[in-house]
């Protein structure tokens, strides 16, 4: 890269950052109750599975205070998918606003509106439902046994196979891959299990509704996907687009839970029945259990390869459980192999084939990394089961076989987004540049293999490498508009969503950037599908890359427009014209600042608005690369496992905003740490989450990690934002391969079934042994 | 029933029902920096400080503070600007949705005026009861370090106390 950089690429502070640091009312919940708001809280089922034979809300109904009970009774029974994507939504339309059968525990049954929380809750225990229990489905074998009761027994017209209990099919091929492992000189057959994660945004889900002074309904509504979130709720209570506004105000954390219309619905119901403001908060244990959940898989990788390290052959075989409803049941199914499998295109004989099911658990959803995780972490395990097939380094069979800059994979065109994907040419890959600075840093070269001991600790070095993407190819839009202010600040306007990703802070970076001012000079409103023009959403690792395209061209339009005003004032050539330090400079020397030319235009000569509105969709998605490194050390009394040190070396393009990029990486590494060790819902034979508060369900604080280190890598990508691609998926998809590995170099055990409790080590140390677990 | 403390420097009072915690009462009458992350104390984003020391808001009664004096997050800056914990935790990257910050800054203010100087163990001590889901902690722990030279350049008589690096 040649151009030199004022605002991106330096580490501002976030836009929004002072109003978060001092408390300012800015996320839903802190924003001035409106009077005669209505509290909402929701009533949901015991059962795994159960049929409502009938539900009695007369004496709810009765109780003062109470405005509103809706049930299946009395709500629209259109079939939807609570999945917030673009339209036509991928996911199965299997759900209804609320059913006359529940699905798993946790399913709606009921909610009440009222004047205050306390009533609403009061009434929800007068609502009388008599439940007819039905055998549950509670294992991805259970849905698929002959005769399995079925999840779905009424029409489901876009499921796979509902009648199998299958919600979602994909598949991809290259090449023979029987025959491709029939001819390889090694193999290895590895099979991991993955668990029911949850996202534990540490703001729960919160929507609040009225209606305007138009009697137009409005949701300021904690979401990633305000525009989709508008759409999907116009269609099922069919209500006109333009009778709706949705509002994103700062919005505490999200990670895919939020790509979901979970709650608006009820509020918008509440609203448009009653006439009255409503709000609704999930509590912390309904976060857990009545909201969405990362899928868990049972992934078959089998890899073949010649005697020197060249991958012959993948065969790549993935059962997800998508829980009782379909919600990214396909993409996260067919991303499992089209983020995972063309990091390793030296393979030509290659096949997926993923199943999604039906059970009566909870509802998988869009949790960050997307199947990415799920199936990297089978493949990173593999690779190191096969280099010790092969007597390799790990690092070495893995620099053999990486795709790199000018490669493609057969896998980009055959696997989509739940469709035929796009074909590609990696435009930027310093992978090689990470595995080495990652391993300096970690130590690998002194440190592998030594099996250090300390009283019953034992340590060990992993490490393993992944991709993503940077949005949805030829999917998805963005799109930003740009106007220019008499003391030649700007207005930058997107319906991008910063999700606290710091997204209005790198978007601006880029505005500023192009237009020669500095991030203080522009104004970012984002996020209102009322003033903001349209954007897909905060999902897929998109943002930077495509929405801060969209940034870039209206950018450069109205650079065009300054400069041609600027042509006028100077009585100069505009293509002779410099752009700079908030003003556009001549070769002579003379020079007008953008206040000067922006009053111009407003008040004085040709007089106009100096404007732009832009778009993006991108046509690839070049993906990010790490190579992630952690020295763990395993207590051989009780099997637990202690994250020492963590390295990631990440080549994400141009970073923006290195600090916010690589504070991406460090907090999904973090969550990808838990992940591994210590976060599962942990269900009981009778389907019920038991992980369902921050006690139980044990996320990482302070002292359960390491200072985890990232180490940006020189990197430019041509096709992106001045160079940029994703950053903020990736580094989940590391800890559950990175320390697994790290764990056999320090015990000889492979972890293949998550998490890593002390319990499961501990009974592999023991098996080991030949000693009875 | 009502309720007399001193908020942020300022005599406040409050009328509460009988079993009302602190952080509805705060929340309440406005001081939405102290957050409901899950109203059972493992979260700390409600933390604020009950005479210096950090303490839940969700689980004391609002009729504990009688007489007491507390401090949130809106009584960090003052009318010269930030407080050097907020802005070294903005410059650090230690902000990212911002929801778990109030009750990280409470918790790092207690620290500091306790140990000016702290290690990175010391900090992530002090924090252990705050939970955040988006940064991973490494540049909260960061930011407070960062926060702590700030405060002793700008201290008379800070000497030479320099913070350890682990």
């Amino acid at each position: 890269m040649t151009e030199k950089l004022e605002v991106v690429g330096h580490s501002e502070r976030r836009v929004d950052g002072s109003s978060l640091v001092t408390g300012k009312p800015v996320f839903v919940a802190d924003l001035p109750e409106r009077s005669g708001t209505l509290y909402l809280a929701l009533k949901t089922s015991p059962h795994a599975h159960a049929r409502i034979r009938s539900i009695d809300t007369s004496r709810a109904e009765a109780l003062d205070g109470v405005a509103l009970v809706l049930t299946h009774e009395n709500t629209p029974d259109k079939r939807y998918t609570t999945a917030g994507q673009g339209y036509p939504e991928p996911s199965p339309h299997d759900a209804r606003m609320f059913d006359s059968k529940v699905r798993f525990v946790g399913d709606r049954v009921a909610v009440v509106a009222a004047d205050t929380i306390e009533t609403a809750r009061a009434a929800l225990e007068l609502i009388e439902v008599d439940y007819e229990p039905l055998e549950p489905v509670l294992s991805i074998d259970a849905a698929l046994a002959e005769d399995a009761p079925l999840v779905h027994d009424e029409p489901c017209p876009d499921a796979w196979r509902p009648e199998e209990n299958i919600a979602a099919y994909s598949e991809a091929a290259a090449g023979d891959a029987d025959a491709g492992l029939a001819a390889s000189h090694t193999t290895v057959d590895v099979t991991v299990e993955t668990h029911y994660g949850q996202h534990a945004p540490i703001e729960p889900h919160v929507v609040s509704s009225y209606l305007d002074e138009h009697d137009r309904l409005v949701l300021v509504s904690s979401t990633q996907v305000p525009f989709h979130a508008r759409r999907i709720i116009a269609h099922l209570l069919e209500v006109p687009v333009h009778r709706i506004r949705v509002i994103k105000p700062r919005i505490g954390g999200g990670f895919g839970v939020k790509q979901e219309v979970l709650i608006e619905d009820l509020l918008a119901l509440t609203t448009l029945r009653t006439g009255r403001p409503a709000t609704m908060i999930y509590s912390r244990e309904q976060e857990f259990h009545a909201s969405r959940t990362r899928h868990p898989m049972r992934i078959r990788v089998r890899l073949g390869a010649g005697a020197d390290g060249v991958l012959q052959a993948i065969d790549m075989d993935v059962l997800s459980n998508t829980g009782a409803y379909g919600t990214h049941s396909l993409t996260v199914l067919s991303n499992v192999g089209s983020k995972t499998l063309p990091l390793y295109n030296l393979a030509p004989d290659v096949r997926f084939v993923g199943r999604a099911v039906y059970t009566n658990l909870p509802v998988g959803g869009a949790y960050r990394g997307y199947g990415a995780t799920q199936g990297q972490y089978a493949m990173e395990v593999a690779i190191d089961q096969l280099a010790e097939a092969l007597q390799m380094d790990p690092l070495e069979l893995r620099s053999i076989n990486h795709i790199r800059t000018g490669g493609t994979s057969p896998i980009f065109r055959e696997l989509g987004e739940g469709r035929e994907g796009v074909e590609q040419t990696i435009s930027s890959c310093e992978l090689p540049a990470c595995i080495e600075i990652g391993a300096d840093r970690i130590g690998w070269a002194t440190k592998r293999g030594r099996r250090h001991r300390d009283g019953s600790w034992v340590h060990g070095i992993g490490m393993s490498v992944h991709m993503q993407g940077s949005g949805i190819p030829l999917i998805d839009m963005a799109s930003a508009s740009i106007k220019l202010n008499d003391d030649g600040s700007i207005n930058l306007t997107v319906g991008a969503t910063d999700l606290g990703t710091g997204s209005d802070t790198v978007l601006g970076q880029i505005a500023a950037e192009v237009l020669g001012l500095p991030l203080s000079k522009v104004i970012v409103t984002s996020s209102d599908t009322d003033l903001t023009p349209f954007d897909v959403g905060a999902y897929a690792s998109s943002t930077t890359y495509v929405s801060g395209r969209a940034v870039q061209r209206a950018a450069e339009d109205v650079r065009g427009q300054l400069t041609a005003a600027a042509a006028e004032m100077l009585q100069a050539d505009p293509v002779e014209l410099e752009l700079g330090g908030e003003r556009v400079t001549a070769p002579d020397g003379n020079s007008v600042t953008l206040e000067k030319i922006a009053l111009r235009a407003l008040y004085g000569t040709n007089q106009h608005q100096i404007a732009a509105t832009a778009s993006a969709v991108p046509e690839s998605s070049p993906p990010p690369f790490i190579a992630s490194f952690a020295e763990v050390a395993v207590d051989t009394d009780t099997g637990r496992i202690r994250v020492v040190d963590y390295v990631v070396a990440a080549d994400c393009g141009t970073a923006v905003n290195p600090k916010l990029a690589e504070g991406q990486i460090e907090g999904a590494v973090a969550n990808g740490i838990g992940y591994a060790l210590s976060e599962d819902l942990a269900i009981d034979a009778q389907g019920r989450a038991r992980g369902i508060d921050f006690g139980r369900y044990k996320i990482p604080a302070t002292l359960d990690l390491p200072q985890i280190e990232t180490i940006l890598v020189d990197s430019y990508d041509p096709t992106g934002p001045m160079g940029a691609k994703s950053i903020a998926e990736i580094g989940i998809n590391a800890p559950l391969p990175t320390i697994a590995n790290a764990v056999h170099d320090a015990t000889g055990i492979w972890l293949t079934e998550s998490p890593f409790t002390a319990e499961r080590v501990w009974r592999a140390l023991r098996a080991l042994d030949g000693q009875p677990t | 029933m009502r309720v007399t403390f001193t908020l942020n420097g300022r005599e406040t009072h409050a009328d509460v029902a009988p079993g009302a915690t602190l952080m509805e009462l705060l929340r309440g009458q406005g001081t939405v920096s102290v957050k409901d992350g899950c109203a059972r104390g493992d979260c700390g984003s409600c933390a604020v400080l009950l005479d210096g020391r950090a303490v839940t808001a969700c689980l004391l009664f609002a009729g504990q503070v009688e007489g007491r004096r507390l401090t949130t997050a809106e009584g960090l800056a003052d009318e010269v600007g930030l407080h050097p914990l907020q802005q070294a935790l903005l410059e650090a990257g230690g902000v990212q949705c911002g929801f778990c910050t109030p009750g990280i800054l409470m918790a790092a203010k207690e620290l500091l005026d306790r140990e000016p100087a702290p290690t990175h163990q010391q900090i992530r001590v002090g924090l252990a009861g705050n939970l955040c889901r988006c940064t991973g902690y490494t540049k909260i722990v960061e930011g407070v370090h960062d926060a702590a030279a700030m405060l002793a350049s700008t201290r008379p008589h800070a000497g030479a106390e320099g913070s350890d690096d682990d």
